[in-house]
């Protein structure tokens, strides 16, 4: 562990930290461009330059390792490293348009933040800037290029480079000349080319549905996790609920990747990043009946008595096998443990299961992404919702329902009919007395069901998920609930008071605390000690319970 | 009479020929290596002794360079030879390698021998086409004679030799450059340390070596160290070819010891100044190196005395200007060669020297402003040691060496709009 001094600061790093980042533990920054801590280093752009003792020459804080008594002056300290910092972003800016007014990266742009830090000298360039040919041009599906925007950083090529491994990006031609181009006319196409705009500095990497569309000063973010596969990729949710006119309405208008070691470092996938449209799109809004063809909208409060009344008189008539219910992984653990402390230990259901046949043509990417698209998976089975331990109950269910044996099927957002189609669960529903659809979008199943019930997305929600390595990470909602939409656990504690039982939980937190206590995977955890970056439940937990 | 150890056979018929080599006691040396019980280390200790400093530019010690290598023998060697010779005013190497090409080969294989390398790489400029020619055939000589292949003269040691040519980037003879080129890629330096005597061609330790400086390494071996460091001033072994271009009566390759002064150079070998013109300035290593008035032209043209007066022997390319030249001109294509060679890869580089030609272009266009000479010497004190490899200093020293010794010529063009010398500046194309 080397001990340094950086700005009369004393502080010991591990071997091999470079001095941007025993800088940054100081709370001290040390400006810089093309470094990054998830690529290689390039020591290319020069603004890290800082002065260490007894080296005659200013040295790069990216490539220079910590050493024993190093003893480091930052721009704060040294007039001479400050001056070449300052020499060096005005070479930066020379051939950089200054139109920041119709940029969309103004607001969050490397360039412009520095020179407000440090540049605020005036222009010298008296002569014509270097023009580069390609101007808004779309590089793949999600991004556009913009090459006088760009700094020439390398950050994006060393991204396809070593990352994806899929080197569709380089830099062409030679000196001031150089651009950034794809290679041989390939198209930035992989699962990943989202995080070429969260890595880029400067404007010349923009997100194609993003730029535009809302100013970033307009936007407040909240922390999430990405409900697309078992990984549960580590997300900011970028919204604006204030201005309303802005991108039609729209409350989400980015996800951006969260920087979690355990879990996804600093990238998502393009499949979860670009998910969001669904937050604020064909949601279910309002409590609904159908009648005849069409759904009529109905009270949350009749909505809830009308379930009530058909559970207890299915109950009362026919016993707990006249019920099924279909969870989901995309619920959240409160909600989950409310399921089956309702349906299972309280009201005696057996038919009750989260689980779906697997999707084969859904794989492991090697990366991030997982076969399994479910946020929450081993968090429903730790709850204790795999009744039937390894067999999936589901398509039992339904053969009962579809027999005419359930007289209600209260369907958790799954949509049923994208698994197994139309004609079979149309089949189905019109021989359930009572099939009762909760999700947060209309889809073919909702359409199908005779009461539908609007739930709270995972950007409103409060709450955690367990992703596939057992770590309980937490969801906080960016805004309320649209509409009349709510949260599950609270459509399900409102059906429990209306059944008669005393369901009554102060928020989330309450529910969990009454899940870590009652299911021993869960045990010990809490909201605090999950705080930001997840709990992992250990290896040999998770095994025992999967294998129980 | 001077002692010609590099150039004695250039001027003999059919010197490129093995035979013609041979019969000059060539491979005697590469014997005496492989088969009179010469350990690699003992190679290493004559060279330290020679005194022997890399041609090439930075004139770092070769036998230290080499004693760099890791004896760990987990990783193979690579000893690379660079021949890419681009830097303005330099065309000493393309003279060995056309007519004593295997001066350079037995001098590299008894370097690799050295550094336990077992593949050796010629990385020769794209445009010595010629050259390339001259030193292949060569080489297929060698193999024929067993100086190369398998188990040299029964010593048991084996070495093989590509030529592999160059694509026209002046940045490729930068050596991690030249390693890039090598491996396939494009040719942008790496960043220092790690070295290549340690992590090298295909993260291989690797030696790179001058064509001059490997040249020398038969005669150091056959003659001794001692003989060689004798021949210069202390620390600076040997002859040196020195490249003389310019207004000079007899430009062309020189072989003279170190620490001869500039002056004896240009006035007794080089015939003096054309025209019985006034000399006016000299850049003494390759067009890097910053420029020398006329009044310092007697210092000695060894390492230590050219650093002392602010320049550097660099490639020991010697340009000489009269005083018909005008120094703005002459300045601004000397910054079109680095602008238009800069890799791009670091931003000091990649943007100042474009600016730098863009200003220089302007003064000659009579649209200079009077503070543009200032910029100049700002935006070069932007790049020198700011970048990651010394193109960037190659770049920013003319300007700050022209623009400070020759300012008054600077300013004049900025005033004026025109240049008061009697040749009429155009721009340069
Ligand atoms: C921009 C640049 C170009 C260079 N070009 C050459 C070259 O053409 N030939 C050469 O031998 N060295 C060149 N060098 C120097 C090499 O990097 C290296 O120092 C040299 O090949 C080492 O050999 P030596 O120790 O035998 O001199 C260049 C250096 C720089 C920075
Ligand atoms: S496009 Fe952006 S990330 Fe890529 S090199 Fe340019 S500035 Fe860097
Ligand atoms: S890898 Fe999974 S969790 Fe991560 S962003 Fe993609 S879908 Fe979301
Ligand atoms: S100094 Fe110039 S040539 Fe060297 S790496 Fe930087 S941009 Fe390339």
């Amino acid at each position: 562990m080397p001990k340094i001094t950086i700005d009369d600061k004393e502080i010991s790093v591990e071997g091999g930290t470079n001095i941007i980042a025993a800088a940054q533990r100081l709370g001290i920054e040390v400006p810089h461009y093309c470094y990054h801590p998830g690529l290689s280093v390039a020591g290319a752009c020069r603004m890290c330059l800082v002065e260490i003792e007894k080296m005659p020459k200013l040295q790069t804080g990216c490539s220079t390792l910590a050493t024993e008594g190093m003893v480091i002056k930052t721009i704060a300290h040294s007039a001479k490293a400050k001056a070449a910092v300052q020499g060096v972003l005005e070479l930066t800016l020379i051939n950089h348009p200054l139109d920041c007014p119709v940029c969309d990266q103004a607001g969050e742009c490397g360039l412009q933040d520095y020179y407000m830090k440090y540049g605020l000298y005036n222009s010298r360039m008296r002569d014509a800037k270097v023009k580069k040919e390609k101007k808004a041009s779309a590089l793949g599906p999600h991004v556009m290029l913009d090459q006088e925007r760009c700094i020439l950083c390398s950050r994006c090529v060393r991204f396809t480079h070593e990352i994806t491994k899929t080197n569709e990006i380089g830099i062409f031609n030679r000196g001031d000349h150089s651009y950034i181009d794809v290679v041989n006319g390939r198209s930035l196409e992989n699962n990943y080319s989202g995080n070429v705009v969260d890595i880029c500095p400067v404007g010349a990497l923009t997100d194609r549905d993003f730029r535009f569309q809302c100013r970033v000063w307009y936007l407040q973010e909240s922390d999430s996790i990405c409900p697309g596969c078992s990984t549960g990729c580590n997300i900011k949710i970028h919204f604006n609920v204030r201005r309303r006119h802005i991108a039609g309405g729209r409350r989400v208008q980015r996800l951006k990747p969260r920087f979690n070691e355990a879990v996804n470092q600093w990238w998502m996938c393009d499949e979860g990043r670009y998910a969001y449209p669904s937050i604020d799109e064909n949601r279910i809004t309002t409590p609904s009946a159908r009648l005849a063809a069409a759904h009529q909208r109905m009270d949350w409060r009749d909505a809830i008595d009308q379930m009530a009344l058909a559970l207890r008189e299915a109950l009362a008539a026919y016993g707990p096998e006249s019920v099924g219910v279909i969870a989901s992984p995309q619920l959240t653990n409160e909600d989950l443990y409310l399921i089956k402390k309702l349906f299972v230990d309280v009201l005696g259901i057996a038919a009750v299961d989260y689980r779906m046949p697997p999707n084969r043509s859904a794989k492991n990417d090697d990366f991030l992404l997982r076969a399994d698209r479910n946020p929450n998976t081993l968090g429903a089975h730790l709850i204790g919702l795999s009744p039937f331990g390894k067999e999936i109950s589901t398509p039992r269910i339904l053969e009962a329902a579809a027999g005419g044996r359930l007289q209600v099927l209260y369907v958790f957002s799954t949509d049923l009919v994208a698994v197994y189609g139309e004609a079979p669960i149309a089949n189905m529903a019109a021989h359930v007395p009572l099939m009762i659809y909760q999700g947060t979008n209309h889809n073919r199943t909702s359409t199908l069901a005779h009461l539908v019930l609007p739930a709270a997305i995972y950007a409103e929600k409060n709450g955690t998920f367990t992703n596939y390595a057992g770590r309980v990470q937490h969801l906080k909602p960016a805004f309320a609930p649209l509409a009349e939409a709510m949260p599950d656990w609270k459509i399900l504690c409102k059906l429990a008071q209306a059944l008669g039982h005393d369901f009554r939980y102060a928020d989330e937190e309450a529910i969990f605390e009454e899940l870590a206590n009652s299911q021993p995977a869960f045990a010990g955890i809490t909201y605090a000690g999950i705080g930001s970056h997840g709990w992992p439940i250990e290896k040999e937990r998770v095994l025992s319970f999967v294998t129980a | 009479m001077l002692e010609r150890v590099l150039t004695k056979n250039w001027e003999k018929t059919n010197s490129h020929k093995i035979e013609t080599y041979m019969a000059g006691g060539g491979y005697e040396a590469l014997r005496q290596v492989l088969t009179g019980g010469f350990t690699p280390e003992q190679v290493i200790e004559e060279v330290k002794k020679s005194n022997l400093r890399g041609r090439g530019g930075a004139g770092f010690p070769t036998g230290v360079k080499w004693s760099f290598v890791p004896k760990d023998p987990s990783k193979p060697k690579y000893m690379v030879v660079n021949a890419d010779e681009s830097e303005p005013g330099t065309f000493k190497d393309r003279y060995i390698l056309e007519r004593d090409p295997h001066m350079l080969i037995e001098g590299l294989i008894i370097g690799s021998y050295a550094i336990g390398a077992k593949t050796c790489f010629i990385y020769v400029r794209g445009e010595y086409y010629h050259p390339a020619q001259v030193v292949e055939a060569a080489l297929a000589e060698a193999y024929r004679q067993g100086f190369l292949g398998n188990n040299l003269l029964g010593s048991g040691y084996s070495l093989e030799v590509f030529l592999i040519r160059g694509a026209g980037a002046y940045i490729c003879g930068e050596e991690t450059a030249l390693l890039e080129s090598l491996e396939g890629k494009k040719g942008w330096p790496r960043l220092k340390p790690p070295f290549p005597a340690v992590v090298g061609l295909y993260k291989c330790p690797t030696v790179i070596n001058n064509v001059e400086t490997l040249a020398n390494i038969p005669h150091i071996i056959r003659r001794g160290g001692q003989w060689y460091a004798g021949l210069g001033p202390p620390k600076n072994g040997g002859t040196r070819l020195f490249a003389l271009s310019g207004h000079v009566n007899r430009p062309g390759v020189y072989e003279l010891p170190l620490g001869i002064t500039l002056r004896e150079m240009i006035y007794d070998h080089a015939g003096g100044i054309r025209d019985g013109k006034v000399i006016k300035a000299v850049i003494p290593g390759g067009s890097s190196a910053p420029v020398l008035t006329a009044a310092e032209i007697d210092v000695k043209m060894d390492h230590e005395s050219v650093a002392a007066i602010g320049s550097m022997l660099g490639s020991g390319a010697v340009i000489i200007m009269d005083e018909t030249t005008c120094m703005v001109k002459a300045l601004a294509r000397i910054t079109k060669f680095y602008a238009h060679e800069s890799c791009g890869q670091c931003t000091p580089c990649r943007e100042g020297t474009g600016w730098m030609l863009k200003i220089l272009r302007r003064i000659l266009q009579g649209e200079g402003h009077a503070d543009d000479p200032d910029h100049l010497l700002a935006i070069q004190g932007n790049i020198q040691g700011m970048t990651i490899c010394p193109l960037g200093d190659a770049a920013a020293l003319p300007v700050q060496s022209f623009v400070t010794k020759f300012r008054q010529e600077f300013d004049y063009h900025c005033v004026h709009k025109r240049c008061d010398i009697e040749s009429a500046c155009a721009v340069p194309a």
